[in-house]
């Protein structure tokens, strides 16, 4: 049911690393080390800003893939994976964009379930993919029975 | 303790997280913008047919990478990657743990996962740290 959006990009979207955002994120996922937050201590580690956590691109805006509409509830996050060139420092901007890579039905514990593979990423400013995150989204049977009707 | 004395089969010190509560995957749901309501909202849960409110995935697998944190001087996470194996529920208790598999090459890969109270595995996959050149 997703086949013909195979290989579909995304719109793009610009997303800045707020330093608030990552100080919030940083403490929601009890994690509030200076790295992250305290700019002295970046600098005295020798990097060139505060870092983000390597989950942090979940807050981006990765744009909509035109045709993609998955239900509001029924999925379940089966698999998830970032990739990074390097790491994402505050207040760089980045280009974000988003592909379904593949989509696939087998039987599993709930029936006939979906398997939509998810492709995400980032590019800096110069244009390089600085980050590609994967993500594997299941659709259970009866949710994608519901879909349908 | 520095990283690249790690030899395989030894592990990061493990981190036990409190016992999960509504005030955290609220405020995940306001950092991460996943507001989906199963997280943080009973009479969703049980509409969705579960027991009760479930944790963000991308709650545990934040939680995981902490036990990396300490090291970012040393280098940066190159790869983390992940399956959700169990659901977390209000009040489990989580042990997060990431042991050397193997080193090559500036590259150390580490296989990491968290567990609950009763021994179940909720999250189990793999990070490659990257070290800086010396």
């Amino acid at each position: 049911m997703f086949e013909e959006l195979i290989g579909k990009r995304s719109s793009t979207v610009w997303n800045t690393i707020e330093r608030g955002a990552v100080k919030k994120f940083a403490d929601a996922i009890g994690d509030p080390h200076p790295i992250y937050i305290d700019p002295v201590f970046a600098a005295n580690a020798g990097l060139k800003n505060n870092v983000a956590p390597p989950t942090f691109p979940v807050t981006f805006d990765y744009g909509t893939i035109e045709g993609l509409e998955l239900p509001k509830a029924g999925l379940i996050h089966g698999e998830q994976g970032f990739e990074y060139k390097r790491p994402l420092y505050v207040g760089e901007e980045l280009l974000c964009w988003s592909v379904l890579e593949k989509y696939q039905e087998r039987k599993g514990k709930l029936g006939e379930m979906g398997f939509l593979f998810i492709k995400k990423v980032a590019e800096d400013e110069s244009g390089e993919i600085v980050m590609t995150s994967t993500q594997i989204i299941i659709i259970s049977e009866t949710v994608r029975k519901g879909m349908k009707a | 303790m520095s990283l690249r004395a790690l030899k395989p089969g030894e592990r990061l010190k493990p981190a036990e997280l409190p016992p999960v509560s509504r005030m955290d995957l609220i405020k995940y749901s306001g950092a991460s913008g996943d507001f989906n309501p199963i997280h943080t909202i009973d009479e969703a849960a049980k509409k969705a047919g579960l027991p009760g409110i479930i944790a963000h995935g991308m709650w545990t697998m934040g939680n995981l990478g902490k036990l990396f944190t300490p090291y970012y001087e040393a280098g940066y996470i190159e790869k983390f990657t992940v399956r959700f194996s169990g659901m977390v529920f209000l009040g489990d208790r989580l042990t997060l743990t990431a042991r050397l598999k193997h080193s090559a090459e500036g590259r150390q890969t580490f296989e990491t996962d968290a567990v609950n109270q009763d021994g179940v595995k909720v999250i189990k996959g793999e990070v490659v740290f990257k070290l800086f050149s010396p």
